[in-house]
């Protein structure tokens, strides 16, 4: 009954749902109608008939397959563009001001000069998205119409992709993309198997395996139609987790991630695949994750917001003031006015008006109005421009970062990536680098270097082998095929040796049984690909020498499987049911019986297989913390005495702690034979786990439970993780530039502290804090402890009483530490202070400090420490770390990181940086820049960084002094002409200023202007501390650009007026004589403090000033224009001119001596690099003239 | 002084540059006559008995119409009151079949009448006086006196103060300025000149001296 009634109520929304899928009302009933049904059934399945669709598609309104990416039609672009656009403050101000202007009482300017600059801004904004969307659509349009094999009534035809519907099956041929997300039903492989590329979605170019379920499969292979029941989870977002079931033939089987094919992905290897639609369009995990990253706004930003405060100060200032003159003047003229020639309130025309007052609203209401109508003449007083100006600014900056060839990584062909456009500038002022370390410091290529097996440490003398098995294998030769590896793996000669003897003891049978393990626990996949060219050479008897291309998840495991192949154990085949090891030549099939894939709780991997004879093992590798504890308790070796078992534990455990203090990522090994009776019980738990729809994992994590204890240890792997090219130096170099680097990692303590040793980072004459408590107390004991040795004072002692103040409870326990600390301060100060400190602490201690009150103290602790090394952290608690520095200090920050953990700590950095390397692609989506290495974060920094901070801090005063200039300027005439907010300029010209005349040469200065060269800053990074000081734009600046900008407003206005006292001239000569002299005056201000003067550049500010008389004469030429011929009278007098270059000289003189005494007596880092780096240039060119002159 | 010596009225207090004064006007019915009717930028001048005012406005309005004779040794000496506007304005500005129409028929009369059988292309002291001034103190060109006047002339001004300036509490002036290349007589810019370009001199003597005194080394930059 229930059904039923939800079937009607669907009908009615099925009904229309055939034109639009996407409508958004629809969605809204679609979701309630969710909400209620989720009270029906608790799980709230989705429910896909397996080709039904028409049923699939009755039951729930599911989305069709086509895609929208773009925002706009042609119908909704105006309206929607607009209400968009409007949704900007800066707009809305224009918005203002325009409507302001359309009061009769207030029309300053004519009503369409008023309209000019928001219809400009809103048509070139409205351009750009067009543009952006009509490419938009061009791509979706192609996307949509993509074809694809359909069943369609019993036969597979070609079908559109924007017509696939959910529930329909849709076969995918080789290197085809696919269209929707599937279940796979089939593939043609009979076992079922599926290789995907999954390079759209996540940026990893290694091949992924997707199994169809066995019990479908077969089915499909014969040919067999399908139809079933999939009950799945709603879309979401999660691209690494699928659950779902199938209710096929009776019977009833878990669907999990491994047996879904997501749209967007590439399949490869594999001639077909059969699936079924569950997820299509907009619904699929493929397009729900292309939402943008969270914006964020620069710091310079929020400080030019708290200046545009100053500036709306003064321009209220000014409109009251003109307001008030206006109300005085019209009080003291108050009888004249009926009268009085240029006021005339009064008609005095016969006529309808005769005896009423003009325009004249009252004393009150006057006052008011002549408020507003100032708020018109002075609106650019508010450089709402700046905005717009900003954003062409940092676009044309991110151009030149991305298009810097010092910044592409050849290796992976990535270049830089801009992918937030809005905090530029903050890289010149990164205080601290919180990096990751696997993946960004280091390669994350693996190499197999050491191997501890039964208690022996091998991989000391390492030889390469360029033919693995090549010396001496004569039962590889025998068989006749060799296994040839795309990757160059070195092997300890003694451990080959070992292992061509026969299985006869212990040690042998254990290092047979390491190195299956490392064969055969893991999710690599093998791709043989013929080779015949090499087969020629060495090996003419076996044609066939076959490459193996080992293709898995996780480096580790591949680096593992390469050397397992190295040795002699070779995967060669996996399948969901079986893989074949090629051992030493013979092939060697066992039966995966199930398999535990690894999880960060459990830090360990199994695989349960059986042998040819029957016997069942389990295989273990983990992380030793988590190895250790569930070993047999009196390991028996392989059936030996206890004194030989112990042994080989305290021996691998020596051999642990040697290989992560040589920077090695190591891995116990161990295994152990299964009972018929556990077998049962496991294999019980297993089914029913991996069947469930809800809590799986946590299920399967409890099954594994049952297999993973009393493991026999096999021994030990130790894996090279290589530093990535220039590591060393860059931090070096940040070092030197201020920046404090702090690594954040999930390797343990002596594997981080390795690392940080051979990166540079920690140095041996350091004093190591190492903070690896268990409890609360503990971790407090060692940061006070540690703050009292090393006299570390509280960072901020101003903020530590408000502190106080603030939560006296809390904190009752510091303060008698902060006395001690003072004292002891005083007492080893003398000692202490030369050393620099690192700071190493553990993700356990973390735990404790970063949730309670001890937070503070690691502040203090860390931020006087010259390094800080993280280990053990949770992704969460690297965003931790990041937000402590954030919510303590003004300090930027910065994360850098290349994997899904480093996701939260670059979203909650300042600026944060993916490194589009080797663990996909989610790093990167949530960046605000990517780029291929590590040691392109100096160059970003210490070049782009500083470039960008220095141009957009100057670029921002430059704004402000700009329009001020203007709108002081025009304030200054108001006063002369009775407080009537006249201007003598043309409504054109004071449209235009901002817009036309001046507005190209800073955006051109913005992009191109280079204070030093990428040279001088890389060689001396101590220069970046400009940025640190806040030296291109402080409060300090603001005010002396503000004195300045009176100072040459007074100039402007002032010459002029005594050039021109008691003549005869007129408004419009006056107006184009000022308009003139602004622009000039602005751009020889702006040519003044260009740096770096190229070709645009002239262009940009020469042209400005020609444009600008362009203008000029064009707006001149226009009879009904009152200006009419204004510049051609003037132009022909020297007085003109004369006064022109008048108040150029003077206004700028000051500015001029100002500049000349501080780069004399007081020079600036920055300027005396530049005067070396010209010196330099100039000695170099005298070099080369005397080179040729003596030649 | 030698000819040509012009001929400035001058007022003071005359806010021909407020917003309500200058807007007061419109160029098209200028150029276009009673062909253009759309004159509300006039106001509160645009109309008399319902019927368009050319030229309408307050600019127009309020024509300046004090005249000027002038006797040397009981001879009156020729004044030129021709091509006293700009030729721009005469030739493209105003309309040369434009004829004034309903001019000064209101309740109140602000200035001078203009006789409705000149065009206005020709009516010059109008053309001067639209060409509204940019400050309150304003000179306007008058007319030119084509002879040379000696040292000791004596000459006689005979003012016709037609001209209300007592309602706005202004003054007015009458000038004789011969012109040199820079225009009238203004010691500014001049001074100007030199006080800048001295005191840019004398600043750069001194940071020559403290060039040649203590050069900035470059050793260790």
């Amino acid at each position: 009954m229930e059904l039923q009634h939800n079937s009607t109520m669907i009908e009615t929304s099925g009904a229309s749902l055939v034109q639009d899928k996407s409508n958004k009302s629809q969605r809204i009933r679609h979701r309630s109608l969710q909400l209620e049904d989720s009270l029906l059934s608790e799980d709230n399945p989705r429910l896909i008939y397996i080709n039904d669709p028409r049923r699939t598609n009755d039951r729930y309104e599911f989305t069709g397959n086509e895609i929208r990416t773009s925002k706009y039609t042609i119908i909704t672009f105006l309206p929607k563009n607009l209400f968009i656009q409007f949704h900007r403050v800066a707009y809305l101000y224009f918005l203002a001001i325009a409507a302001l202007n359309q009061l009769p009482p207030l029309a300053v300017f004519g009503r369409t000069v008023s309209l000019f600059p928001l219809l400009f801004v809103l048509c070139v904004t409205a351009i750009k998205d067009g543009y952006e969307d009509w490419r938009r659509h061009r791509s979706d349009k192609k996307e949509n119409n993509r074809e694809a094999l359909v069943l369609q009534s019993g036969q597979f035809r070609i079908k559109k992709w924007k017509k696939i519907r959910a529930g329909e099956v849709v076969k995918i041929i080789a290197d085809e993309t696919i269209p929707c997300d599937m279940v796979l039903l089939g593939t043609s492989d009979p076992n079922g198997i599926a290789y995907i590329q999954t390079m759209n979605l996540d940026g990893e170019s290694n091949l992924k395996t997707r199994y169809a379920r066995q019990e479908t499969a077969s089915m499909v292979f014969e040919g067999k139609m399908i139809s079933g029941l999939i009950r799945c989870e709603q879309p979401n977002r999660n691209i690494y987790e699928f659950t779902g079931n199938m209710e096929f033939n009776e019977q009833r089987f878990p669907l999990s991630q491994s047996n879904i094919i997501l749209r967007g992905c590439q399949l490869k290897n594999t001639e077909w695949v059969i699936g079924v639609v569950v997820y299509a369009g907009q619904e699929t995990k493929a397009m729900l994750n292309s939402a943008a990253s969270p914006s964020k706004r620069s710091k310079l930003e929020s400080y030019m917001n708290r200046e545009t405060l100053w500036l709306s100060v003064f321009l209220f200032v000014m409109c009251a003031v003109v307001a008030l003159g206006m109300g005085l003047w019209l009080e003291r003229h108050r009888d004249q006015l009926d009268t009085m020639p240029y006021y005339r309130k009064r008609y005095y025309t016969n006529g309808q008006y005769n005896g009423k007052t003009y325009k004249y609203y009252g004393l009150i209401m006057e006052i008011f109005f002549s408020f507003l109508s100032s708020i018109i003449v002075f609106q650019i007083m508010i450089p709402i421009s700046l905005y717009i100006t900003m954003e062409l600014v940092r676009l044309g900056q991110s151009y030149f970062m991305i298009e810097d060839k010092h910044m592409y990584d050849s290796g992976t062909d990535s270049r830089f990536q801009c992918r937030s456009l809005n905090i530029n500038e903050d890289l010149g002022q990164i205080r601290y680098v919180f990096s990751d370390k696997t993946g960004t410091l280091t390669e994350n290529k693996m190499e197999f270097r050491k191997a501890s097996v039964y208690g022996k440490n091998y991989g000391n003398s390492l030889c390469k082998t360029d033919h693995p098995l090549q010396e001496a294998n004569i039962s590889a030769a025998a068989v006749g095929r060799r296994w040839k590896l795309k990757s160059e793996i070195t092997t300890d000669a003694e451990l080959m040796e070992f292992l061509h003897q026969d299985l006869s003891h212990d040690e042998r049978i254990a290092a047979h049984e390491f190195f299956l393990t490392l064969a055969a626990c893991n999710t690599v996949i093998p791709i043989l690909t013929r080779s015949s060219s090499s087969s020629c050479t060495m090996t003419d008897l076996h044609e066939d020498v076959e490459a193996i291309d080992y293709q898995g998840e996780s480096p580790d495991e591949q680096a593992l499987v390469s050397a397992a192949s190295a040795y002699g154990y070779t995967l060669i085949e996996r399948t969901s049911g079986h893989i074949v090891i090629d051992v030493n030549g013979e092939k060697l099939r066992l039966d995966v019986l199930g398999l535990h894939e690894f999880d960060s709780v459990r830090k360990r991997m199994s695989v349960v297989i059986r042998f040819p004879n029957n016997d069942v093992k389990v295989l273990v590798k983990g992380a030793d913390s988590s190895m250790f504890s569930i070993l047999a308790q009196e390991t028996e070796g392989i059936g030996h005495g206890e004194p030989m078992g112990c042994n080989i534990r305290l021996a691998t455990q020596s051999h642990l702690t040697e290989y992560s203090s040589q920077g090695l990522r190591t891995l116990v090994v161990a295994a152990r034979n299964l009972s018929g009776e556990e077998l049962e019980q496991w294999q019980c738990s297993y089914e029913e786990a991996s069947t469930s729809l809800t809590e799986r994992s946590i299920k399967l994590r409890q099954t594994a439970a049952l297999i993973e204890c009393n493991l026999n240890l096999l021994g030990a792997t130790g894996i090279e993780d290589k530093l990535q090219d220039g590591v060393p130096e860059t931090i070096e170099s940040l070092r030197q530039a201020g920046i404090k680097v702090w690594v954040l990692t999930g390797d343990k303590q002596e594997t981080a502290i390795s690392i940080g040793l051979s990166c540079k980072l920690l140095t041996p004459n350091m004093h190591q804090i190492i903070i690896n408590g268990n409890s609360e107390d503990e971790c407090r004991n060692l940061l006070v402890d540690a703050k009292n040795k090393y006299g570390v004072k509280s960072a901020d002692h101003r903020n530590k009483n408000l502190k106080i103040k603030r939560n006296a409870e809390s904190d009752y326990l510091e303060i008698p530490e902060a006395r001690t600390s003072n004292v002891s301060h005083a007492v080893k100060a003398a000692g202490m202070a030369n050393a620099p400190l690192a700071l190493i602490i553990d993700g356990n201690s973390l735990v404790y400090i970063l949730e309670k009150d001890l937070e503070r103290d690691l502040f203090d602790l860390a931020t006087s420490c010259k390094v800080v090394l993280c280990c053990r952290v949770a992704p969460l608690q690297k965003a931790g770390i990041v937000d402590l520095i954030k919510s303590r200090t003004d300090d930027m920050t910065l994360a850098i990181g290349d994997g899904a953990n480093d996701v939260s700590m670059i979203q909650m950095a300042d600026v944060g940086v993916g490194i589009s390397g080797q663990e996909g692609r989610q790093a990167v989506m949530a960046s605000d820049f990517a780029m291929g290495q590590f040691r392109f974060l100096k160059r970003l920094l210490l070049v782009h960084g500083h470039w960008n901070y220095q141009r957009v801090g100057y670029l921002v005063l430059y704004n402000f002094y700009r329009n001020a200039v203007f709108v002081l300027m025009l304030f200054w005439y108001i006063l002369c002409t009775a407080f009537s907010t006249t201007s003598a300029l043309t409504d054109w010209s004071s449209m235009f200023y901002s817009v036309i005349y001046t507005s190209v040469p800073t955006i051109v200065v913005g992009i191109l202007d280079k204070d030093l060269s990428h040279k001088t800053l890389l060689q001396y990074p101590k220069l970046y501390g400009a940025g640190h000081r806040q030296e291109s734009y402080n409060l300090h600046l603001f005010w002396i650009t503000m004195i300045d900008t009176l100072w040459q407003s007074l100039v402007l206005f002032y010459i002029p007026l005594f050039t021109y006292k008691e003549s005869s001239i007129d408004i419009w000569s006056m107006g184009s004589l000022w308009t003139i002299a602004v622009v000039i005056l602005v751009n020889i201000h702006l040519a003044m403090d260009i740096q770096r003067w190229v070709l645009i550049t002239h262009i940009a500010t020469w042209g400005s000033i020609v444009i600008t008389y362009v203008c000029m004469v064009i707006l001149d030429s226009i009879p009904i224009f009152p200006n009419y011929w204004t510049i051609f009278h003037l132009a022909r007098s020297a007085t003109y001119w004369l006064t022109i270059l008048l108040i150029i000289i003077l206004a700028l003189l000051p500015r001029f001596i100002f500049k000349a005494i501080h780069r004399t007596f007081w020079p600036s880092d920055i300027q005396i690099a530049r005067e070396a780096e010209i010196l330099r240039k100039r000695r170099g060119g005298l070099g080369s003239k005397l080179g040729q002159g003596s030649s | 002084m030698e000819a040509p010596i012009y001929i400035y009225y001058q007022l003071d207090n005359y806010y021909q540059n407020h917003r309500r004064y200058v807007k007061s006007r419109d160029d098209r019915q200028l150029l276009y006559g009673l062909k253009y009717n759309d004159t509300s930028s006039c106001k509160p001048e645009q109309s008399n008995n319902g019927l368009p005012i050319v030229p309408c406005g307050l600019i127009a309005w309020s024509l300046f119409n004090d005249t000027f004779t002038f006797v040397r040794e009981a001879a009156q000496l020729r004044v030129n009151r021709k091509n006293i506007a700009w030729k721009s304005d005469r030739d493209h500005k105003f309309g040369k079949h434009v004829y004034p129409f309903n001019f000064q028929n209101g309740t109140l009369i602000g200035g001078g009448k203009l006789d409705p059988s000149i065009p206005l292309s020709d009516q010059e002291d109008l053309i001067v006086w639209m060409r509204t001034a940019a400050l309150p103190s304003f000179r306007k060109l008058y007319g030119r006196i084509e002879e040379d006047l000696e040292a000791d002339d004596i000459i006689v001004v005979n003012i016709l103060n037609n001209y209300n300036t007592y309602s706005f509490g202004g003054k007015k002036k009458l000038i004789l300025s011969t012109s040199s290349w820079l225009g009238g007589k203004n010691d500014f810019l001049g001074m100007a000149y030199i006080a800048v370009g001295s005191s840019c001199i004398f600043i750069s003597l001194v940071f020559m001296l403290l060039h040649v005194k203590n050069p900035r080394s470059y050793a260790n930059g």
